[in-house]
């Protein structure tokens, strides 16, 4: 068996492709988390339990109405970022001009009602979601073994990330989007409808916290409690980012998940710290994040 | 009557009234263990202190810590330990807590203070949660556990704290010093400057204050004083467990707050007693305690944002009938 650091390859391999796929659902979370940041000025702290709700719903389509992993992977981010539109007019809305902590205030509670809720009815063990037909098996890809699924979820994940960057970055909606970011008001007097803006930002935030959610179903177990542990890592993986740029959010998602998989092959008992501990010695050395702007 | 005389009637009408309210709700605690649960009630000082400890830095510095469980449930581990383990007096187990806690609180408070607003939120609920997962490894939390049956033992040596009377009057004490310093720390010329960082921070560097060290010593202080509450709370209920390290527990001691009234003395210790009271009405009633507090959370964000006691000083008690709501810029 072939050796690096004393370690066979194939463990090493494993684990940094368990680390790749955490790194894919830190990227899209993370990448949320900015789209709603850059514009709303808000963190979404309800940004684990919207991907939570993604893959409950999922789970209740199959369970209930026999609807399959393939059509869920549309309706199912439809339906969260239908949800996160109607918190947006109700209640979000209401909240932009005030300090920005009350914003993370209220999504907190409104993520402790959304995860409350569901473990009052499905209670807290996990629930199985059989991977898709298409995607069962896997691939020997000479030096390893590759579960088809897995492979489709980095895929998957690195098309949401690119299309979300080229969404924003290149297109028309994409530049009123980083407009109004700069200038809301000046925006505004050029005739773009702002508030609508604000709403379908947190919209395809929250949709793509659904979809992520529906793409971790087969991988985790779905389960109330998945978003909750998630979100504290993706805000420590937003801190070493910093959420000015887009694609510092993804790379910084990637980077940190590798580096998870990388210390559970040569120290288990520090992967979960190793994130918190990276993200300290990113604010000593650089305090505004490797991506950040704002000091 | 001229309006400067008008402002200062009303202002000595605010300071008789708050003294007589402070003296009765002083009276209410020394007569409750006779009428309440004692055990109850101990909780309730607890959190409440802790609520205290926590708005020092919410309602006076302008910073939103999302991690402060860490201070209250590690100080929690650290004098059950030596209470337990090494056979320590509660007063050096309690001593030792706070101690540890302020420990804890320079080196996230260090971190913290380098970024501002959302991001200080994000650190210190990260170093929070990490904080946490060392408890779960670390042996001497003794994992899912906790450490129990911690022994209460005797206060200096005389005072047997197994005592219910006994034990609730030493926790009555700590309580009312807690808050007196928190109240001292206020009012005195550094909690000035505390608040002038909290109104305009850029004004404050300008004036030539070391803004963050003004921050972070604020940071340590709240955090001692969490500590405090926890060691105590270790003490009366005799176990320390990961409960009170988690996400979870941050999040109840801002509601507390945010429900008393950010920013007042007294409104910390009234969201203390009111959020305590309905967890242990609703752990018997079956409705799930996570739907209240976020319910509870997102009205308080929408339409109640100063808090109860908030609310009261805004339309009566202020002299000049201006609130003390936050982040009204």
């Amino acid at each position: 068996m072939t050796m690096i650091f004393g370690i066979p390859i194939q463990a090493l391999l494993g684990q940094l492709l368990v680390g790749l796929i955490n790194g894919s659902f830190y990227a899209m979370l993370s990448l949320g988390l900015a789209v709603i940041f850059g514009l709303l000025r808000i963190i979404n702290f309800a940004h684990g339990a919207l991907y939570m709700l993604g893959a409950f719903i999922g789970y209740l389509l199959l369970v209930h109405l026999g609807i399959g992993y393939w059509p869920a992977l549309i309706i199912v981010p439809l339906a969260v970022g239908l949800f996160g539109m109607v918190v947006e007019r109700v209640a979000l809305s209401r909240l932009y001009r005030l300090d920005p902590l009350y914003g993370l205030l209220f999504t907190f509670g409104l993520a402790l009602v959304i995860e409350g809720v569901f473990r009052f009815y499905y209670g807290v063990s996990g629930n199985p979601y059989a991977v898709p037909a298409l995607l069962a098996g896997g691939t020997n890809l000479g030096f390893m073994f590759l579960p088809n699924y897995r492979g489709w979820v980095v895929m998957a994940s690195l098309i949401v990330c690119i299309g979300t960057w080229l969404l924003i970055e290149k297109t028309r909606l994409g530049s009123y989007l980083r407009a109004a970011t700069e200038n809301p008001e000046l925006v505004q007097a050029f005739g773009v409808n702002v508030p609508l803006l604000l709403t379908l930002t947190y919209g395809l935030g929250a949709a793509l916290a659904g979809l992520a959610g529906i793409l971790a179903a087969p991988v985790y177990q779905v389960s109330p409690l998945m978003g909750s542990d998630l979100i504290i890592v993706v805000f420590a993986v937003v801190v070493v980012g910093g959420m000015g740029s887009i694609l510092g959010a993804i790379v910084t998602g990637y980077m940190l998940g590798l580096a998870e998989g990388l210390t559970k092959v040569f120290y288990p008992e520090a992967s979960n710290l190793v994130v918190f501990v990276i993200m300290a010695i990113v604010l000593l050395l650089r305090p505004a994040g490797l991506f950040g702007r704002d000091a | 009557m001229s309006e400067a005389t008008l402002y200062a009637e009303r202002a000595a009408a605010s300071v008789r009234l708050e003294r007589g309210l402070v003296a009765l709700g002083i009276l209410g605690l020394v007569a409750a263990p006779f009428l309440i649960y004692p055990i109850f009630v101990m909780k309730m000082l607890c959190f409440a202190l802790f609520a205290c400890a926590f708005n020092l830095l919410l309602g006076y510095t302008g910073l939103l810590s999302f991690g402060h469980a860490a201070f209250f449930g590690g100080a929690a581990y650290f004098c059950a330990y030596a209470v337990k383990a090494w056979g320590w007096p509660p007063e050096a187990g309690i001593l030792l807590g706070t101690v540890g806690a302020a420990g804890m609180g320079l080196v996230v408070g260090f971190l913290a203070i380098r970024r501002q607003g959302i991001y200080f939120a994000m650190i210190t609920l990260a170093m929070a949660q990490m904080f946490y997962f060392f408890c779960v490894q670390a042996p001497f939390t003794e994992g899912e556990d906790g450490i129990q049956g911690v022994p209460r033992g005797h206060l200096f040596g005389i005072l047997d704290l197994n005592v219910p009377m006994n034990m609730y009057f030493f926790v009555l004490a700590i309580f009312l010093i807690g808050v007196f310093a928190v109240w001292r720390i206020v009012n005195s010329p550094f909690g000035m400057i505390l608040r002038s960082i909290r109104e305009n921070e850029n004004r404050a560097i300008s004036l030539g204050y070391s803004v963050g060290r003004y921050k972070l010593a604020a940071f340590v202080m709240s955090a001692a004083l969490a500590g405090l509450a926890g060691a105590l709370k270790a003490i009366v209920f005799q176990f320390a467990t990961l409960t009170d390290v988690t996400w979870q527990m941050s999040g109840e001691v801002i509601l507390m707050t945010l429900l008393g009234g950010i920013g007042t003395m007294v409104g910390p210790v009234v969201g203390a007693g009111l959020v305590v009271g309905l967890e242990n009405t609703l752990a018997t009633s079956g409705f799930p305690v996570t739907i209240a507090t976020g319910l509870i959370f997102m009205i308080c964000v929408l339409i109640f944002r100063r808090g109860i006691v908030g609310e009261i000083y805004a339309r009566w008690l202020s002299p000049a009938g201006e609130g003390s709501e936050r982040g009204k810029h």
